[in-house]
């Protein structure tokens, strides 16, 4: 018995070996695969352009210009994710005539993967954002906000996978503390986590049992409070976790002209961005991997 | 045996061909922009049309005219656009609480962050109101005690920003402490009861303003979209030209 126990094992450890060595050799090309991800935040219900004779945004936004525009970086790559960080809600009449409806329609109708929640989505309450989620083919992440005792239960998940090419992506979705910017009678029974230890777990599970190549966090924390440094934010968050490659933020309709490279817990570079807000720019961050090559221990060039 | 190991050599097959290891190499960040130089997607431009048709029926018709660019960044502690807000809120709201309770609203409080467009120079219509006020908030009037009127002095005091108020005046020392504070241009009686007018968001909690909710609860809520408040004044007006004044101010070093 003892004995058969062993040749099992050894039987096990060597075919190990064999295809590691398969492996290698089947996978040997080393051609660079490339993951386009592209992202919108604080959208605001802002789905026509705005008008050539507004007094800021003269002429700029519109959801059926950014339709043409995905479409476009779709064709020439099709490895492409379209993420939004949340806020989707609020901010033009369409909201109030249809609740979202519209908003979420023409999101999927963009082919959206996946988004997560901001305090305004909260607006017309946890029902009205659980009403309109029928019009959304795509789905809603956040791993901070415990929705057991909601209406949201089981509809809105921690994180998400996809595979493209082969690559493993894992999104997670992060929201802001809702009392003091949500009433209550809006949120109901919702529970705000604190982020860091979430995304410390999220990025464990996602980068040791999931085996993901990229980690990406969809947050609505904002990108950072100059004058209150201490409350989270997306900086602040990228400091104190590990292992996440991208953070895509919202909130407080920060325009970045280009992503921010900042230091995580561990001195390795995580890319932090935010597009504003009301659609009038889309993020785009590509992600150029090799296949069975050992890691560069410099990391990425990052080209910003 | 063989079933077993067999089973053993499928599921390290399995696992190994499944997880190949990347490595990142090259990562190209940049933003798009989003304007008149792309091209409009016709399924979707023909998918809003009709629920913009409807909604654009009801809203564009003009109301009044804005003699300037209107933004809540025009000013340090008070602004046009805000002073507008908090006035119109006082003026519009007052006949119905009056109406309800006998007593005037003393003070209208908004937030800053409330304000969520710029009004353009220009025509204004029912959309210029949904712009600067898309929420369906109401106004909502609370009582305030001597204490939470004290609160609610040094919240704008701490706080240093363009909150929109109306009946209300404060001065601050260049240290931020309060250098004067008037109620409709008197000096504040702690122990009076003045009626505070806002918006049932920050009633309920928004921005952090608990001084507005009383040990009691009492408030009246009027039932009075703000939006709707500010589609009735710009009705009642011709021209939008509010300025920037003295009601909320820091004194500077001499």
């Amino acid at each position: 018995m003892k004995r058969r126990t062993f040749i099992q094992q050894t039987t096990a450890a060597g075919t190990l070996i064999g295809l590691g060595g398969l492996t290698l050799s089947s996978f040997s090309s080393q051609t660079a695969k490339r993951i386009t991800i592209l992202h919108t935040n604080d959208v605001h219900s802002h789905i026509d352009p705005f008008g050539p004779n507004d007094g800021r945004n003269a002429n700029k936004g519109g959801v059926a210009r950014r339709a043409s525009l995905v479409e476009s970086i779709r064709k020439d790559n099709p490895n492409t994710l379209l993420l939004d960080a949340g806020d989707i809600f609020q901010g033009t009449p369409y909201f109030n005539y249809y609740g979202g409806e519209l908003e979420f329609k023409l999101m999927s109708m963009l082919k959206y993967d996946l988004a997560t929640i901001g305090n305004h989505d909260f607006d017309n309450g946890i029902d009205g954002l659980y009403a309109q989620l029928p019009n959304a083919n795509f789905d809603f992440v956040s791993a901070n906000y415990d929705f057991t005792n909601t209406v949201l239960d089981t509809h809105v998940k921690p994180y998400k996978t996809f595979l493209k090419d082969g690559v493993k992506i894992g999104v997670f979705g992060l929201g802001i503390e809702l009392d003091g910017l949500v009433g209550k009678k809006h949120y109901k029974e919702t529970v705000y986590n604190y982020p860091v230890e979430i995304a410390q777990d999220m990025s464990r599970i996602l980068k040791e049992d999931e085996q993901c190549d990229l980690v990406i966090c969809l947050s609505h924390l904002g990108y950072y409070y100059k004058k209150n440094p201490d409350k989270i934010s997306d900086l602040i968050l990228a400091r104190q976790t590990k292992d996440i490659d991208l953070i895509i933020g919202g909130h407080t309709h920060t325009f970045l002209p280009k992503p921010t490279v900042e230091k995580n817990s561990e001195g390795k570079n995580v890319l932090v961005n935010q597009v504003g807000c009301y659609g009038l720019y889309l993020g785009q961050v590509d992600f150029y991997l090799e296949t069975g090559k050992e890691k560069k221990a410099e990391g990425a060039t990052i080209i910003v | 045996m063989k079933i077993k190991l067999l089973f053993l050599f499928a599921a390290v097959l399995l696992t190994t061909s499944c997880k190949q290891e990347h490595s990142t190499t090259k990562i190209e960040g940049k933003r798009l922009d989003i304007n008149d130089s792309l091209e409009t997607n016709p399924d979707i431009e023909a998918y809003i049309k009709p629920y913009r048709e409807r909604v654009n029926r009801d809203l564009d018709s003009t109301l009044a005219y804005a003699a300037e660019t209107y933004t809540k960044n025009d000013g340090e502690y008070n602004t046009a656009i805000g002073n507008f807000m908090a006035d119109a809120v006082l003026e519009l709201s007052n006949p119905i609480f009056n109406s309800r309770t006998g007593n005037n609203i003393n003070i209208v409080l908004l937030n800053h962050g409330g304000i969520r467009s710029i009004i353009s120079k220009g025509n204004i219509t029912s959309r210029t109101a949904y712009e600067v006020m898309p929420f369906d908030n109401v106004v909502v009037v609370t009582p305030l005690k001597g204490q939470q009127t004290k609160d609610l002095l040094s919240f704008l005091a701490s706080r240093r920003r363009a909150h929109p108020i109306s009946g209300l005046k404060l001065s601050l020392n260049p240290d931020f402490s309060i250098n004067e504070a008037l109620i409709n241009n008197t000096e504040i009686d702690y122990d009076k009861t003045y009626y505070v007018a806002t918006s049932d968001y920050l009633y309920n909690g928004g921005d952090s303003m608990s001084f507005l909710r009383s040990e009691d609860g009492t408030h009246y809520d009027l039932e009075y979209k703000i939006r709707n408040l500010l589609i009735d004044y710009f009705k009642k007006i011709d021209t939008l030209q509010p300025t920037i004044d003295d009601r909320f101010i820091q004194l500077k070093d001499n």
